[in-house]
């Protein structure tokens, strides 16, 4: 018995270190970013790689998920004859939630991961220990710029989710099954409240974008420098970053959109 | 005679619970080229990084250029290094980048010099390792000896007062070898630099260093020119020197006794 309190008093004491060692980290990237924006390039670089070459999975998921949305939000609405909010139930859904949280949740597998491997395989190949003995901060020169090429790509790339759903829903909804064109648009131009509702939507993916960018940079640069250390931190940004994503939007939901 | 570039008092350092280094006395004079050889784990790397200031000793002095290395803060430490230069054990170059931008990444890093010039400078480089036509290349594209020359063209970017080399001969095919060997000294005496050779490979470096230190369980056991090492008649230097497997290095790594363990089965 003792033993497991022990076993959880110590996974609590790391989990803090843990927690510790990663606030320290994010204050080092304020830190050093100022190179990351007087020399624009290299946080361009990283924009690409996180942002543009992300964009094909994102739009792609964004239309499947704005078909299903028009499927089975059509399925439901037409029981209470109410089909022409068809706009409004798929705009919502995506500019509130599922933009950012799907959004992220792609974003931390496919360039999140990407950027935990760089990283981490620069560091198991001393590319970092040698650019930090040539005096040249590893943190202000590859951490930092990937850490704001995701923070700005994330909301981009919502953004363009979640545009893609509502032109998904209409595809569904209007072309296919033949929802009044007219009454899609005007219902969702009447519901969907800039402030409320799309803000607080960019607020909460460029939340996400902090999360899944600090935990990928953090996990490649403490990573043990061994195949599988790579491995396994790679593992541990994409479930981190899910976990963050799905309990960062719980807690922004509660505070954001309390009816 | 002038003060030494680098010289270590009574260096002590652990990771953790384990002790890596129990006392190391040692220095490097300017201008010369000095080797500390070992066995693979004595703690050999461990000393190029705490002169380079990448750890900290746990007792002792380091002292570079006569700062104290452990006392210094990031900014002195940075301005320290840029006079320093490392070669890795294999090359450490970024893969991102061609080998002309590895060798250039220093020059752009630390100077605000023009393209042309730094153009220049890297060909200069570049063509002292004999790698000018490489210049397009990328590091996937180099073999571990050529990976290893342009790595120390980059070494050399800012002309360093200081050079350590890290295992520069593992992996390498004799003529690579011979050619790594002799850059290594080619390159120190123009530059009028020092360089330390942490090494296990005693024939190459008996031709190419002026001083060698030998270290075991974390003290030096032996030490002297390369005449006095091949002519040297302690134990030490003799299994090292003739590559036998057994001597004052066991060949065992510590365990019970066999018997035992072979009779005494799974248990």
């Amino acid at each position: 018995m003792a033993d497991v309190f022990r076993k959880m008093g110590s996974m609590a004491i790391n989990g803090i270190w843990q927690l510790g060692f990663i606030a320290r980290f994010f204050w080092l990237i304020l830190v050093y970013s100022g190179q990351s924006f007087t020399r624009i390039h290299l946080t361009l670089r990283e924009l690409y790689f996180s942002g543009v070459m992300s964009l094909l999975i994102i739009l792609v998921s964004g239309l499947f998920v704005g078909l299903v949305l028009g499927l089975q939000g059509y399925e439901t609405l037409q029981r209470y004859g109410a089909s022409d909010s068809l706009g409004t139930l798929v705009a919502l859904s995506l500019v509130r939630e599922l933009g950012p949280v799907v959004a992220g949740l792609l974003f931390a597998s496919r360039a999140g991961s990407a950027v935990t491997a760089e990283i981490g395989l620069m560091k198991v190949t001393e590319q970092l220990k040698a650019m930090d003995m040539m005096a040249v901060s590893p943190i202000a020169r590859v951490v930092a710029p990937r850490f704001w090429g995701g923070v700005i790509s994330m909301p981009l790339l919502a953004a363009l989710f979640s545009a893609m759903g509502v032109f998904g829903g209409w595809l569904i909804g209007v072309v296919v099954i033949g929802v009044d064109d007219g009454a899609f648009w005007a219902q969702m131009q009447d519901a969907v409240d800039f402030r409320y509702d799309v803000l607080n939507g960019v607020i909460k993916s460029a939340v996400f974008g902090v999360a899944v960018a600090l935990i990928a940079v953090f996990e490649g640069y403490d990573c043990v420098p061994t195949a599988e250390g790579v491995s396994r931190a790679i593992t541990r940004t994409v479930v981190s970053s899910a976990l963050a994503i799905l309990a960062l939007d719980f807690v922004m939901t509660s505070f954001m959109f309390r009816g | 005679m002038s003060e030494p570039l680098v010289r270590l008092e009574n260096v002590r350092f652990a990771y953790g619970e384990r002790a890596i280094l129990r006392g190391i006395s040692l220095s490097i004079p300017r201008g010369k080229v000095v080797a500390i050889m070992g066995g693979s784990g004595c703690g050999k790397t461990t000393l190029l990084r705490l002169i380079g200031g990448q750890e900290r000793a746990v007792g002792g002095r380091v002292t570079v250029d006569g700062q104290d290395v452990a006392k210094l803060g990031r900014d002195a430490l940075y301005a320290l290094r840029r006079r320093m230069g490392m070669l890795f054990q294999f090359g450490a170059l970024f893969t991102d980048m061609s080998v002309f931008d590895n060798v250039a990444f220093p020059l752009r890093e630390h100077t605000d010099l023009p393209a042309e010039l730094i153009n220049d400078l890297v060909m200069m480089k570049l063509h002292a390792v004999g790698l000018r036509g490489a210049a397009k290349l990328m590091p996937g594209e180099l073999s571990g000896g050529m990976a290893r020359r342009v790595a120390l063209a980059r070494t050399i970017a800012l002309d360093p007062m200081l050079l350590m080399y890290d295992e520069p001969f593992t992996g390498l095919d004799p003529i690579s070898l011979g050619v790594i060997g002799q850059l290594i000294r080619r390159l120190n005496d123009a530059l009028g630099a020092s360089s330390v050779i942490v090494t296990h490979d005693i024939q190459e470096s008996l031709q190419i260093v002026d001083y060698i230190y030998f270290i075991s369980e974390g003290r030096v056991v032996a030490e002297g020119t390369p005449d006095e090492i091949r002519n040297s008649a302690d134990p030490f230097v003799s299994q090292f020197v003739h590559a036998q497997a057994d001597g004052p290095v066991p060949f065992h790594y510590p365990a019970g006794d066999y018997a035992t363990a072979l009779v005494g089965g799974a248990g």
